[in-house]
């Protein structure tokens, strides 16, 4: 079970109702992305004022991190366009209560897993459990040990290496994936990834150290040294 | 300790989440287990490069379906 984020039907009236072009891409008027992150709350403020533009600039900001997100999760790019669209529309319809108890991006990766993982539910029904524990530590141990060079990712170039992330990533069972990328790609905190997907915070440290030892196991075959690439 | 629980607590050691106590006596243990120091290491250098990895940008096709959803939402009328 996860806890589905609470958003109050109240708020599916659309409240901006700012020209549609400003939507339109590209735009002029359009922030630069690199604007550092500290300025997000006064995007949210603009957002939730009515202006379209802002929103924008928050979608344009997070989009690429937002498909990744749903990819991951569903594992199906058809349904992790779907979750990401509806992610961006319920926290677009929502925003009014979003309080900043948070960052924004973090809620909306909230709003994003659940809408991933409702899919994923939906596809594969009874197939995994984030709830259930974890049993037993007799299969930890890693296998492979072997040496790495300091700097492995450097043998290969960046779209390789992303190649090779996203399919030992893809591979990995939902239960680990799911955790693991909410905690190390997101970067979400333990207590943080708990309340997102509604299990307990050792639920999520167990599925954590078995997803990062795998995904250890998993590189080594590419980064032991010798490995030809 | 040794190096089952050291990889029981390899996680919680990575996020800093250890009691003091549990901390200096896993640091004791990879003072001497080239082992776990490895694994600990590669563990470490695998998250390193997860957090660093940088998303893919999106397909226009992708993105231009995104914007247009929005325009619906904000002017149904419109759309």
């Amino acid at each position: 079970m996860f806890n589905a984020i609470f958003i109050t039907e109240k708020g599916l009236k659309a409240q901006f109702l700012g020209p549609l072009d400003t939507l339109s891409a590209p735009n002029p008027n359009r922030l630069p992305s690199s604007v550092a992150r500290e300025d997000e709350h006064l995007l949210v403020a603009a957002a939730k004022q009515g202006g379209t533009a802002a929103f924008e600039e928050l979608i344009n900001r997070y989009e690429d991190k937002i498909f990744r997100l749903t990819k991951n999760i569903t594992g199906n790019h058809e349904d992790a366009e779907d979750a990401m669209q509806d992610a961006f529309l319920k926290a677009y319809s929502h925003l009014k209560d979003f309080h900043g108890d948070s960052r924004f991006y973090t809620w909306l990766v909230r709003i994003a897993a659940n809408e991933s993982l409702m899919r994923l539910r939906k596809r594969r029904p009874n197939q995994f459990s984030l709830d259930e524990p974890v049993e037993g530590d007799t299969d930890l141990m890693p296998r492979e040990l072997e040496d790495w060079d300091p700097s492995p990712e450097q043998r290969y170039a960046q779209g390789e290496l992303q190649g090779i992330l996203a399919d030992i990533i893809e591979k990995l069972d939902p239960e680990f994936r799911i955790v693991l990328v909410l905690r190390d790609l997101e970067e979400l905190s333990t207590q943080e990834t708990a309340e997102a997907l509604g299990i307990s915070v050792p639920a999520v440290k167990s599925r954590l150290l078995r997803a990062r030892l795998k995904v250890r196991e998993k590189l080594n075959r590419h980064f032991r040294r010798g490995t030809l690439n | 300790m040794n190096c089952k629980g050291v990889i029981r607590e390899l996680s919680n050691y990575i996020d800093g989440d250890l009691e003091p106590a549990v901390k200096q006596e896993l640091e004791r243990h990879l003072e001497h287990c080239e082992d776990c120091t490895m694994i600990l290491d590669q563990t470490k250098k695998s998250i390193e490069i997860l957090c660093d990895s940088k998303p893919v940008q999106l397909a226009s096709d992708v993105r231009s379906r995104l914007h247009a959803a929005l325009r619906r939402k904000i002017d149904p009328g419109q759309a």
